[in-house]
């Protein structure tokens, strides 16, 4: 075995990858080659790193530099400059967005220095199309312990004990769930593994999928042994193909290694898997969509009970669990319950692994113990808010949870505390959103996804939605009427307490939320015609400001309706039934004496 | 251009080979149906009703529910496409920076509205459930391509390149 003195770990997850991080790495590897230091230095593809604004993202082993944005000719000088000649390149590397200091070290930035890694606990650090770097980290061992020394009623107990709960929203206690199937009598049962991510915004089951699939594999597999299953599915949305891709050359390998398939380490067990790629449709995340589809039937949702533990995929006995719960199976087993039971607060244990994006400093992964604070997570882990502005709202769980806002800044993040709040977890999408936000176009948004992807089998959620859509489509066009708020309240209680499925339950949380946090800003638009935030095209004004006003005329010039006019040298003025509201204008000016409002 | 659905263009165009390769893999697995219909619109680019009615006959599930899955699902497509797929990520992320001006942009410069296709075949505009690379916001794939915060003015050079 050639022994390496350094090793660059090269992020390949799909944000770096769309960030051309392979003609990044395919450059690193021609120059290190043109050096003659291919024997002493080793380039590895690994997963998601979590940094995905900062890619393409290199990480130089053994001192775990961590150079950010890496191009094709940027790669080349680090191979030079640090990989030859041992002189890091300052200008590559990573700035921390609150204090501007240079930090060095992956061990040194706040954003990975704050977490704790189990789920992802390989990801980004191993190479996710080799299993030999699987096990070399404990891979597979658990199966092994599992299968040759436990009972099926110990490593249920086990799960019950380490109190993990359902990642994928609800937080259903996941020993009760495989409890229940294992006690469902039926001599064919299925495990299935929910990698349908829909909730726009979250990607940590993509990132898992992508960058360490071999332990939702090994996870599975001891679901299989623990409920009584042969075969199981991974159920992935089609929208992830590098998932895809990933997960078959792991299941191909851990079939030709004997991991999975028949005869397991030698006990007799089977099980296997299979993988069955989605087709767009955010109800195939609803456990029993998820099941229809499977069959390859409409992913309509059935009533509950039955729940799937006793009649699932095919009317058997089925254990659901979706990807990140699965990803926390093999180190609850090899470091035993107590210990993860000791991580996170008193009703969620353990980590969660929370997907922060939108007007956020560092967008990316992060996985934190449960309990953190929102402040934690968004100032102290993800750096703040860039530009200056100030923080008005996070959503979380997507379009089925809530928003939070500055009054919850210290709240705790775990399931209990955010109901209470009158959001959720949910799959742990994080979207922040700046003072530039508008919380009844944010409302809008989500509505108009959840009833684009209402499946339309039962009425409150395909016309209840579509009602509520136009109240809110009214209201910022600036056509909101007395009332609209009542009624949008009234509507939403009867859509949450008689739709079928979670989707439909769930769908009118963003704009009750958003309503008991900011309904100022819907009677604003209302009844004062105005969009606070500046959002809503139909309700702008495009004012100049005297003061401001050069008379250069270059709005004149560049506005597409001649809305504006004027003489060169003297005040220009916006006529306003020529406006178009298009803005060109605001952007234009040069002494920023258009303003919107 | 109107085909046959006696068969007999089956000979002509290669395409309906592989189809069958596939259909023969699953006869009579109606569980099958989605991953088959995936491979179906892989190779034709969207998904015919001559098609439909060879699934559903292999598969030997009924044409109105594999109609029906076909049009369930938003990834199937019963028209054509164009050469060259945009598409609009309007995930969360990238709705709160700014894909929605990217849209509209991109419709004003191919004429066209969402879901349709340029009239010389070569672009199809359409929306995009999250891609997952929220890091990037706002996004837009053309075909196997990503192109990740993009701001308007960039619009047209991206186009450009095509």
């Amino acid at each position: 075995m050639n022994l390496f003195r350094s090793h660059v770990l090269v992020c390949a997850g799909a944000g770096c990858v769309s960030s051309g991080c392979l003609s990044t790495e395919a450059a690193l590897i021609d120059e290190i080659a043109q050096l003659g230091l291919d024997r002493e230095i080793k380039v590895i593809e690994t997963g998601c790193i979590g940094t995905c604004d900062l890619g393409p993202v290199l990480v130089v082993y053994p001192e775990g530099i961590f150079y950010r944005n890496v191009t094709p000719t940027d790669a080349k000088e680090i191979a030079h400059e640090h990989l030859l000649k041992g002189r890091i390149v300052q200008r590559l590397l990573y700035r921390d967005p609150l204090t501007s200091q240079i930090v060095q070290t992956y061990g040194e930035m706040e954003f990975f220095n704050r977490q704790l890694r189990v789920a992802l606990r390989n990801t980004g650090v191993i190479n996710p199309e080799a299993i030999e770097e699987y096990i070399a980290r404990d891979g597979y061992e658990a199966l092994a312990r599992v299968l040759t020394a436990w009972s099926r009623e110990e490593v249920i107990a086990t799960i019950k004990a380490s109190e993990l709960r359902g990642r994928g929203g609800a937080g259903f206690p996941t020993g009760l769930k495989w409890q229940f199937t294992a006690q469902a009598h039926s001599p064919v049962k299925y495990v299935v593994c929910n990698a349908d991510e829909g909730d726009p915004g979250a990607f940590m089951d993509r990132s898992i999928l992508e960058g360490d699939p071999h332990t939702v594999i090994e996870a599975m597999a001891i679901a299989g042994y623990a409920v009584g299953a042969s075969q199981g599915y991974v159920y992935v949305r089609a929208e992830y193909p590098l998932a895809v891709k990933r997960l078959q050359h792991a299941i191909n390998q851990a079939r030709d290694y004997g991991f999975i398939g028949d005869n397991i380490f030698g006990t007799g067990f089977r099980f296997d898997l299979e993988i069955r790629v989605g087709a767009g449709a955010f109800v195939c995340g609803e456990e029993t969509a998820l099941i229809a589809s499977i069959e390859g039937k409409r992913g309509e949702p059935r009533p509950r009970p039955p729940y799937p533990a006793t009649k699932g995929l095919w009317g058997q006995p089925t254990l659901i669990n979706n990807v990140e719960t699965f990803a926390n199976i093999c180190p609850i087993i090899l470091h035993g319950a107590q210990w993860y039971a000791r991580i996170g607060t008193e009703k969620s244990k353990g980590t969660k692994v929370f997907a922060v994006a939108g007007n956020i400093n560092n967008t990316g992964l992060v996985e934190v113990p449960m309990g953190i604070t929102l402040r934690q997570l968004v100032f102290d882990v993800c750096g703040g808010i860039p530009g200056g502005k100030e923080f008005k709202a996070a959503q979380t769980g997507g379009p089925s949870g809530g928003c939070l806002t500055k009054e919850h800044l210290e709240i705790s993040m775990e399931y209990e505390s955010l109901l209470q709040a009158g959001s959720m977890m949910g799959s742990g999408g994080l979207i922040v959103m700046d003072e530039d936000a508008c919380m009844v176009d944010m409302a809008r948004f989500f509505l108009d996804f959840t009833r684009d992807e209402s499946c339309g089998k039962c009425t409150p959620c395909r016309i209840g939605t579509k009602r509520m859509l136009e109240i809110l489509d009214r209201i910022t066009a600036g056509e909101g009427r007395e009332g609209d708020i009542d009624a949008l309240l009234v509507l939403a209680e009867n859509i949450k307490s008689t739709s079928l499925c979670g989707l439909g339950q769930s769908a009118p949380n963003p704009v009750l939320s958003m309503l008991k946090q900011f309904r100022a800003e819907y009677e604003a638009h209302i009844y004062a015609q105005r969009c606070p935030a500046g959002v809503c095209q139909a309700l702008l004004n495009f004012n100049i400001v005297p003061e401001k006003c050069r008379g250069c005329g270059l709005c004149a010039r560049v506005c597409p309706t001649a809305a504006i006019k004027g003489k060169p040298k003297e005040l220009y003025r916006i006529e306003r039934q020529k406006c178009v509201k298009c803005g060109v204008c605001l952007e234009k000016c040069p002494f920023g004496a258009i303003v919107r409002a | 251009m109107s085909v046959c659905k006696c068969g007999a263009n089956a000979e002509l165009d290669p395409r309906w080979e592989i189809l069958e390769d596939i259909l023969n893999a699953h006869r009579g697995n109606a569980g099958a149906l989605i991953q088959v219909l995936h491979a179906a619109q892989d190779i034709f680019g969207f998904v015919s009703e001559e098609v439909q009615e060879r699934v559903a006959e292999a598969l030997n599930v009924p044409l109105s529910e594999v109609y029906g899955v076909t049009t369930f699902y938003s990834l199937f497509s019963l028209k054509p496409r164009g050469q060259f797929k945009i598409g609009v990520c309007l995930g969360t992320a990238c709705y709160v920076r700014g894909a929605a001006q990217v849209l509209t942009e991109l419709e004003k410069e191919l004429s066209i509205k969402v879901n349709d296709t340029t009239p010389d075949g070569k672009f199809t505009l359409e929306v995009t459930r999250c891609i997952g690379a929220c890091g990037l916001a706002p996004v837009i794939t053309i075909n196997e391509d990503v192109y990740g915060r993009l701001q308007v003015e960039k619009v047209k050079e991206v186009l450009a390149k095509y």
